[in-house]
This record gives structure tokens, sequence and C-alpha cells, in this order.
């Protein structure tokens, strides 16, 4: 069966995001830019389950700017199979996004679609229960292990209060946790393979997909400062300071 | 506006989250809470949601498909609702953040995630970005669908209110999913995400073990919840649903002790709204220190048995 994984070109993870001083947004001008890190985390479990004989192909695919293909490159080096780019120079919310990879699920037919469980420039955590809404299709959300069997998907979730297993019919939409595997490095080798492998460039008009926002940003602050307190000499003062403060 | 809230609950008692949640709502608009849940569950949380103050209808659809509240079986039932609701609520815990988006595709509208703030009937602010920035965001939808942090809106008062209660027709199983299990983890300690003190560990506890025998004793003393930062998690010191920040728990207790945590800004975005911070760590230069009400430059294997022994 193919593999689906969507993967989406952010801030890199390291980097402290800086609000633009007139209140429209973050600043990405000269800013690195990297996979988001739940893909990463995607893109490897469909390598691995490539590499374990149950898929035959894995296709990565972005939804953003000309500049996503540095993404898309990511993916085919750490061994996805091809890509497809959707290129849009505006923000594409969760829903749209969710609407392009039904057009192309529709058409690639795949087992399964594998995406991170939230990008950490919007911190939606919607994406692939959208996807999954749309298709009518079981979801695996927040998976921190898969295994496949068959015509189903046995997958463990990082839940409130433990770990929840669930069986899904496949075809199925799993979204990753942190823990569901360590992301591969990709090799110089492979980055140079990577150049040659095919991406396709689309527009969101090809699959009839109206990506008009439905959220308007009225504004992007600076959170609140917490003024830094103060320090403390010895252990008997922090013990009276919060007696003090009625906490202890 | 009338707000439809996933109620939460187990074993029929109601969650703090879901408290939160018909705070948020009632700022919106009316409140009507929705319980689905297995037989008895789903009554006893229906006698316990209609004394919520605030809530001026409870909706229960009592069927067993709803027992795990898998997302391929409570979704329809919600969006079949959605025709005489605004807006569809939800507390932004792992079950809300698995339902709503569903619901929100079908009724093919945006879904507001994790809101910190009412501004208007159709605006709120959001944390985007780890909390490095609030974002105000404004819906054009015809309906909304909304997570609540559960941390930053007061809990509504679990007695007050006197709501009807009217028995909905369950929306069936469609088969896509089946639950297999649960591991729980946990046990007697306050919930992390509700817990008025919170006693969290870092990298500097070395292993599982010494991470138990530093913040343990201290967490007993306090009555507090155990916390962990991602780095003491990955290193496997404690498994991760103890894990505070961006990728895993957001809390805001009234005192979170943060020990042997250096303060990166995926920890500092679970826990930076808590009411006061406590930081104990060897290095003075810690980021930690810059949001902490009270630090301690100290060896935390002295200073937190210390605090252990003088504490109350």
């Amino acid at each position: 069966m193919k593999i689906l994984v969507p993967v989406k070109r952010v801030i890199d993870y390291n980097v402290r995001p800086r609000v633009k001083p007139d209140g429209s947004g973050v600043d990405l001008a000269n800013v690195k830019m990297s996979m988001n890190p739940f893909d990463e985390i995607a893109v490897e479990e469909a390598i691995r389950l490539k590499e374990a004989g149950k898929a035959e192909e894995v296709i990565a695919i972005s939804v953003g700017p000309a500049k996503a293909q540095e993404t898309l490159r990511t993916a085919l080096a750490m061994g996805a199979d091809r890509a497809i780019l959707i290129e849009s120079d505006e923000t594409v919310e969760p829903l749209a996004v969710a609407k392009l990879l039904k057009a192309v699920a529709d058409a690639e037919e795949p087992g399964l679609i594998l995406l991170g469980k939230q990008a950490i420039d919007d911190d939606c955590n919607q994406t692939g229960q959208m996807l999954a809404a749309l298709m009518d299709r079981p979801q695996g959300t927040f998976a921190s292990k898969v295994e496949l069997d068959g015509d189903s998907a046995t997958v463990t979730r990082e839940v409130d209060g433990g770990l929840e297993t669930v069986r899904l019919t496949l075809p199925a939409i799993i979204t990753t946790d942190l823990r569901l595997n360590e992301p591969r490095y990709a090799s110089l080798p492979n980055i140079m393979k990577a150049k040659k492998k095919p991406l396709e460039t689309k527009s969101p008009a090809d699959y009839g997909v109206d990506v008009t926002p439905r959220l308007t940003t009225l504004k992007v602050a600076e959170p609140p400062v917490r003024q830094a307190g103060e320090k403390v000499a010895s252990v008997d003062e922090l013990v009276a300071k919060l007696k003090d403060m009625g906490v202890a | 506006m009338k707000c439809l809230v996933l109620v939460e609950q187990e074993a029929g008692a109601i969650k703090d989250a879901t408290l939160s949640a018909i705070t948020a709502a009632a700022k919106i608009g009316t409140v009507h809470a929705l319980i689905a849940a297995e037989g008895d569950a789903a009554k006893q949380a229906a006698d316990a949601a209609a004394k919520i103050a605030g809530v001026e209808q409870v909706l229960v659809a009592a069927d067993g498909a709803y027992a795990h509240m898998l997302a391929e079986n409570v979704a329809p039932l919600i969006i079949g609702l959605m025709e005489g609701y605004d807006a569809f609520v939800a507390p932004s815990t792992s079950i809300g953040k698995n339902i709503a988006p569903r619901v929100a595709a079908k009724l093919d509208v945006m879904q507001i995630s994790d809101i910190i703030s009412v501004e208007g009937e159709k605006s709120f602010t959001r944390p985007i970005y780890a909390g490095n920035a609030i974002a105000t965001v404004e819906s054009s939808d015809a309906k909304m669908v909304i997570t609540v942090r559960g941390t930053a809106f007061e809990k509504a008062a679990a007695e007050g209110g006197s709501a009807s209660v009217e028995e909905v027709t369950p929306a069936g199983n469609p088969g896509l999913s089946n639950f297999v299990g649960l591991e729980e983890s946990g046990g007697e300690r306050p919930e992390l995400t509700s817990a008025g003190v919170i006693v969290s560990g870092g990298r500097a506890l070395k292993d599982a073990e010494t991470f138990d025998k530093v913040i343990t004793p201290l967490a007993d003393k306090l009555g507090a919840a155990i916390g962990a930062s991602r780095a003491a998690v990955d290193a496997g010191y404690i498994s991760n649903d103890y894990q505070v920040g961006q990728t895993g728990k957001i809390v805001a207790p009234e005192l979170y002790i943060a020990v042997g945590i250096s303060g990166a800004i995926q920890h500092l975005a679970g826990m930076k709204d808590s009411k006061v911070i406590v930081a104990i760590n060897k290095d003075e230069d810690a980021p930690i220190f810059q949001v902490a009400d009270i630090g301690l430059v100290a060896d935390l294997y002295d200073a937190v048995p210390e605090l252990t022994e003088k504490l109350g």
C-alpha cells in the first residue's frame, strides 16, 4: 500500500519567535525554517513501515510557499519516494489543508496517512482529525506506537492519564506524538539522490479547493512578560517566603 | 449565541477542564451541556451537570458506543445536534482535541483551538508559537468550534444551577474504530492539570530512582502533583504523561516548584502562567530564573531534602 505523509515548513524549533512591532504577526524574515518536528516523526514512521515491508511507496506532500520544496527534499532524503507541493503564498488554514489532502488521497488511494499531531507555529492540532472527518475514516491521534496488521492498524495513543490503545480499520489517518520514534538524519549521498526524485508542483485551484481563510488575525502580541522575582540565599529563607505567601 | 459544551466525565464525575470550558462558553452565550457516556455514568454525570452554575440545559446520550469517547462515534452525535447551536465548545484535553476538529470539518468551519480569552462574540485570543505570541482571531464562519485552555478560565461552580435534563437519541456506531485498552498512570496524586501545587523535576535528577527519591517526598509533603520536563521524560526518569510543556500538559497551579529544570521555551510554554514559580537550580544563569518568583541557586540534592524537612 501507499503511505501519504503531509509535512509543513515551519520556523525551526530552536528559534525564539519575535512578534513584529506592528502586531501583524511573527517576523519570519531571515529566520531559520525547518520541517515541523512532529512531521519528521511521521516521515520516519512511514519509512520504517516501508522498510518492514508493510508499504510499497511513501509520498510526501506539502502545502505552502515555493520554499516548502526544501522541506519535501528533506523528506525525500530521509527515504520518501516522491513528493507533491501544493503551492500557495498565503497562509492556508488546517481546514483547507485537510480538503487539499483529501483530494490528493482520493487520487492516490493511500492505505495510511501519517501526519504530525500539531505544527509548532499555529499550534492548532486539527489537520489530521479534519482529514479523517472529511474522508469518513478512523483516526489514531497522538500515536506513540503503530502496528499494521492486515486491514487494521493498532495504535497506542498518548492521552491524559495514560496510554490508550485503539484498533482502526484501514485506510486510516494517524497523527504522531513525540515518542513514536527518533527520526533519522539524511546522509549526504541520500541528500544528493533526493534531488533526482520526482517532485510535482500543483496549486489549490488544481484540486478545486478554496483556501480563503475563515479566521482573521486581528492582532498578534507578545505574551505578558513575567517579572523575575528574587533569589534567596538559603532553604530557610525559601521556606519563610513560601509561608509568607501562604502557599505552603 | 447558543453553545453546546462537551462534558468530560469519569465514572459520572465531571472533570475540572469541563467546568472551565463552561465558564468560557458562558462568556459567549447560553450554555447547554452534552453528555455522551455509557448507562450509569451518563445518568450520574447528567445529575451533576444539571447542578453546575450557568448550565441552562443538559443533553444526555447514553450508549455503549460512547464509553471510551472515540472520536469516530462521538463526533456524529455532536454534528447531528449542531443544527440548533451557534457554537460547539470542548475542553482542550486529549479527548476534546481529538473530537472537536472532526466536528469542525464536517460543519465546514475552522476550529479555534485552545482559546485563553473571549474578546467578543466571535473573537478570541489564543497562544501560538509555543506561547511566544498571543493571537487575537475572529471567526467568519456561521458556526464556531472552539477548544478551551482550562487553566485560562475559572472553574464554573459545581453547585447552584438547576438545568433541565433531556435525553437525546444516540447516533449509533459507525464501526470505524475499536477501543482495545487503557494503561493508566498516576494513582492517588492530584491530577497534574488541576493540581494546586506541582513539584516538577528535570534532567538534573540523573535517573528514575533519583527522581523518585528527591521529588516524591517533597510532593507528598505539599500534597502536590508531580511534573517533569521533556528532558526528564525523554531520559526515561518518568512516563510522558507527567510532561509539562508545549507538547505535554499546560498547567497553571498556585505554586510550581521547578527542580533541576533549566527552563527551555518548550517547558515555559507549559507552566509560565503559574501563580508562584519557585526554581531550584545549580546554574545561576539558567533561564528558569528569569520567570521564577523565588529562585534558589543550590545543589538540588542538598536543597530539596532540606526543604522537604523544613516544610510544615
